[in-house]
């Protein structure tokens, strides 16, 4: 490792090299979507040439719809003189981010301090983690309805109908924060904390310097799974709560007229798809801002 | 023993509490009606959380060694690897829950099928990307050295590869165990057999029943963790070596 | 050279665990202002344990240890050393220049302050127009570089080194021995420092403290009497590979043939070590 200087010159963003890669990067996205479209289509003419059954699964217009019907009836209206569905599930799909926003955020920060209180103390750490990990097996959609009674009443009134759905959102997001934040935060070089030994640093100096940068991507990489756990949580969370105008209604409502449109079902899954990875993504755009590592190398 | 301490003090606080201020029934019943109720109501209970555990366990089988085989085929094609990973990555922002209704329609909503079917998607893509990380993360002096020796692919994937993948194997193999209870048991608020768990729970809360549905949730939670428990001491003995589970490398 | 020793060791003794390990025996050691001190040893004698005494971030067992004339808690409190290790613990989060800055941060400089006072240690170890780059764009010389920066950045009467060259390779290792020399006179520090290599000793220091395996005893003091400043035509001198000899054959009375000098197995580092 000879010690040349690189060059400090940054390549420009137009540079031949990464335009390349960013096309076969486009490029390969496409391509496998429409190998996943060609597939789904070659089945779908497969399983009805030769009449191919999977116990009670048969392939038809009910099971299998065509790709371009369920987006076809996007575009059209789902009540006679009704708005158009995209409209309708537009809405439904902001009424559920919104619910799942609120609690990806309530999840996100107790998630933290929680995980940043166990990182403190092994002694709490010993002590409680065994029962964090076993409360993800308690089978919210089960709680809910409790949750919804419980909680309801004492939200303020802009909240009053959807603040239940939230901290079920909430509940499907801290584990995975707490348990990386207090992985992040534990995980430091020991090298550097006797670095900072040497500074005679003060441990809340430590913390905020050092212990917490260093866990970031950590909890980055819990944020972008709890950030679609928020949006399940929110649309399971409509269920018990009776509410219609989320996408968790928009699903039982379309569920029951299956039989007579089954597309509208196909569409409506397609927008709550859209909405998780949104939230994804969402995540992914902030962590690039926010972290700035090495990058990866991966054999 | 701290957790020990920390569950019989909870134990205690919870019956305690839930006496001292009158707890509605409903909301959170005594630890102590709980215990009663599984006492005398066992036998349903018990059939309607074993059979959601059947559908769960079946479908974390289908799932988990769909995503590990699929990853296991692709990891070497760099060009497929980079094709899919977005997709599956992808597909674990997807809210796959709610395409509990369509697999009702697809298998009937009656049978185990269709929440084993959602369960078994569930588990897949997490499984396929933990699998796909591990496979790859090999350092390359590992893979050198094989290839020093002439080892063949096939040769170099057992002695190396997968023993170096299994801390990821393991630990998508926990998550699914979660992700396949909650989708047994949620599958079923779209609809499910009559002797399901999450069917009856509804059932016992729409009747008032609510010591039943609190019994029928503690049921679940500890099959729940005992499903965990058991990929986690199955992952003890198949990875004593690793540094994560001899217990090394804390603060 | 003043008269007041920078670093003073009484009887300085460490044992690990019950009825453990001794990795230090009874060391007496004087460091004058102004010198240049390497310790060398086979592994497993306790260098970098001494070092870590020094810097109060190992408790000695028994013995005194005396810094800038408080005790090494006392010293460690008011920041009266650097510490560079062989691996040079950058943050990646933070540019080169806010590496640099950060024990400046953490004693409250202002931010004007902590600016300049980069600039100049920038230049000082010539990566000027480096400071908003990133570590890990830098080469290994070139952290080192600057994990050298950081900790002369509070313009320590002492600094603390443990093996910080031991990771790079023997021409980048070679010129760095040159600046270091260089950054040593233009700073005027006293210097500690830990190496395997009996070249690189001879070469740097004004004294070679050399160890005995475990438990570690001081097993020989070797005086450098080579010119300042010096070169890369210094270790073309016959009086220098006459140095090398003698260091040599101390280490080899003090327990063991050269080739346990070689990079540390199992050399014990107090806790703390993963």
């Amino acid at each position: 490792m000879a010690d040349a200087a690189m060059a400090p010159a940054r390549s420009p963003l137009l540079d031949p090299e990464r335009v390349r890669r960013a096309a076969v990067n486009v490029g390969l996205f496409v391509a496998v979507l429409v190998v996943i479209w060609g597939v789904w289509e070659a089945f779908r003419a497969f399983g009805e040439a030769t009449g191919l059954r999977l116990g009670q699964f048969e392939v038809n217009d009910r099971t299998m719809p065509h790709v371009h019907d369920v987006l076809g009836t996007l575009f059209e209206p789902s009540r006679r003189n009704g708005p158009l569905l995209v409209d309708i599930l537009w809405d439904a799909a902001r009424f559920t981010a919104k619910e799942a926003a609120v609690g990806f955020l309530l999840g996100a920060v107790i998630g933290f301090v929680l995980g940043a209180l166990l990182a403190h103390s092994g002694l709490l750490q010993r002590g409680f983690l065994p029962y964090i990990v076993a409360s993800q097996t308690i089978p919210i959609l089960a709680v809910a309805p409790m949750v919804v009674v419980w909680v309801n009443p004492r939200m303020p009134p802009g909240l009053k109908d959807w603040g239940a759905v939230s901290v079920i959102a909430a509940y499907l997001t801290f584990f995975p924060v707490t348990i990386n934040t207090l992985r992040g935060l534990t995980s430091v070089d020991p090298r550097a904390l006797e670095l900072m030994r040497s500074y005679a640093a003060s441990s809340w100096k430590v913390l905020w310097k050092l212990r917490f940068p260093a866990a970031l991507p950590f909890i980055f990489t819990a944020l972008k799974i709890a950030a679609p756990a928020s949006v399940v949580g929110a649309i399971i969370g409509e269920l018990p709560a009776s509410i219609q105008d989320g996408l968790g209604g928009a699903i039982l409502n379309f569920n029951q007229y299956y039989i007579t449109a089954p597309t509208r079902l196909w569409a409506t899954n397609l927008i709550a798809a859209l909405l998780g990875i949104a939230f994804f993504l969402a995540v992914l755009l902030v962590e690039k801002l926010v972290v700035r590592r090495a990058p990866e190398h991966v054999a | 023993m701290p957790a020990a301490v920390v569950f019989f003090a909870a134990i205690v606080f919870w019956e305690g509490a839930v006496r001292i201020f009158d707890i509605q029934d409903f909301l959170l019943p005594a630890p102590s009606d709980i215990v009663s109720t599984l006492r005398s109501d066992w036998e349903p209970l018990w059939s309607a959380a074993f059979f959601t555990f059947r559908e769960a366990v079946a479908g974390f089988v289908l799932g988990c060694s769909a995503g590990f085989l699929v990853a296991a085929a692709i990891a070497r094609f760099r060009l497929l690897r980079s094709a899919v990973m977005p997709y599956a990555i992808a597909a674990g922002a997807v809210p796959i829950i709610a395409f509990a209704p369509i697999t009702n329609n697809w298998f009937g909503v009656t049978g185990m099928s269709s929440k084993i079917a959602i369960a078994a998607i569930l588990c897949f893509f997490p499984m396929l990307v933990n699998t796909m990380k591990g496979l790859t993360s090999v350092p390359t002096s590992s893979i050198e050295l094989m290839r020093s020796y002439a080892a063949s692919e096939l040769t170099i994937f057992r002695r190396v590869r997968l023993p170096s993948s299994l801390p990821y194997v393991f630990s998508g193999l926990k998550v699914c165990t979660v992700l396949a209870m909650i989708g047994a048991i949620v599958g079923d608020y779209f609809g499910g057999a009559p002797g399901a768990l999450g069917v009856q729970i509804r059932r016992w809360v729409g009747i008032f029943a609510f010591d039943q549905a609190w019994a029928g949730i503690v049921l679940a939670s500890a099959l729940g963790i005992l499903f965990y428990g058991s990929v986690a001491v199955a992952e003890r003995l198949v990875m004593g070596w690793h540094p994560s589970v001899r217990g090394a490398g804390a603060e | 050279m003043s008269t007041q020793p920078v670093v003073s060791l009484r009887g300085v003794t460490k044992s690990f665990g019950a009825g453990g390990v001794t990795a230090l025996q009874s060391i007496d050691l004087d460091v004058l202002a102004g010198e240049f001190v390497s310790l060398i040893g086979p592994s497993g004698c306790g260098k970098s344990t001494l070092l870590r005494v020094v810097g109060d971030l190992v408790d000695a067992t028994s013995g005194e240890v005396v810094v800038n004339g408080k005790s090494a808690r006392q010293a460690r409190r008011d920041g009266d050393y650097g510490i560079v290790f062989q691996d040079a613990v950058l943050y990646d989060w933070r540019t080169v220049a806010k590496n640099i800055a950060l024990p400046l941060e953490l004693l409250g400089w202002g931010k004007a302050r902590r600016e300049k006072r980069v600039e100049e240690l920038l230049g000082l170890v010539e990566l000027q127009g480096f400071g908003g780059l990133h570590p890990w764009q830098l080469s290994g010389g070139m952290q080192q570089r600057v994990s050298i920066a950081r900790a002369l950045s509070f313009s320590p009467a002492l600094l603390l080194m443990d093996e910080p060259f031991g990771a790079l390779d023997e021409m980048t290792r070679e010129r760095l021995n040159g600046e270091l020399l260089r950054i040593w006179e233009m700073s005027g520090s006293t210097v500690i420092f830990v190496t395997h290599s009996i070249s690189e000793a001879v070469f740097l220091s004004t004294r070679v403290v050399v160890m005995s395996r475990r438990p570690g005893r001081i097993a020989a003091l070797v005086d450098i009497d080579l010119p300042q400043p010096r070169n890369a035509d210094t270790r073309e001198e016959p009086h220098f590979f006459e140095l090398v000899t003698e260091v040599r054959d101390r280490l080899r009375e003090g327990g063991l043939n050269e080739e346990s000098t070689a990079p540390g197995e199992g050399e014990l580092v107090g806790e703390g070590t993963p």
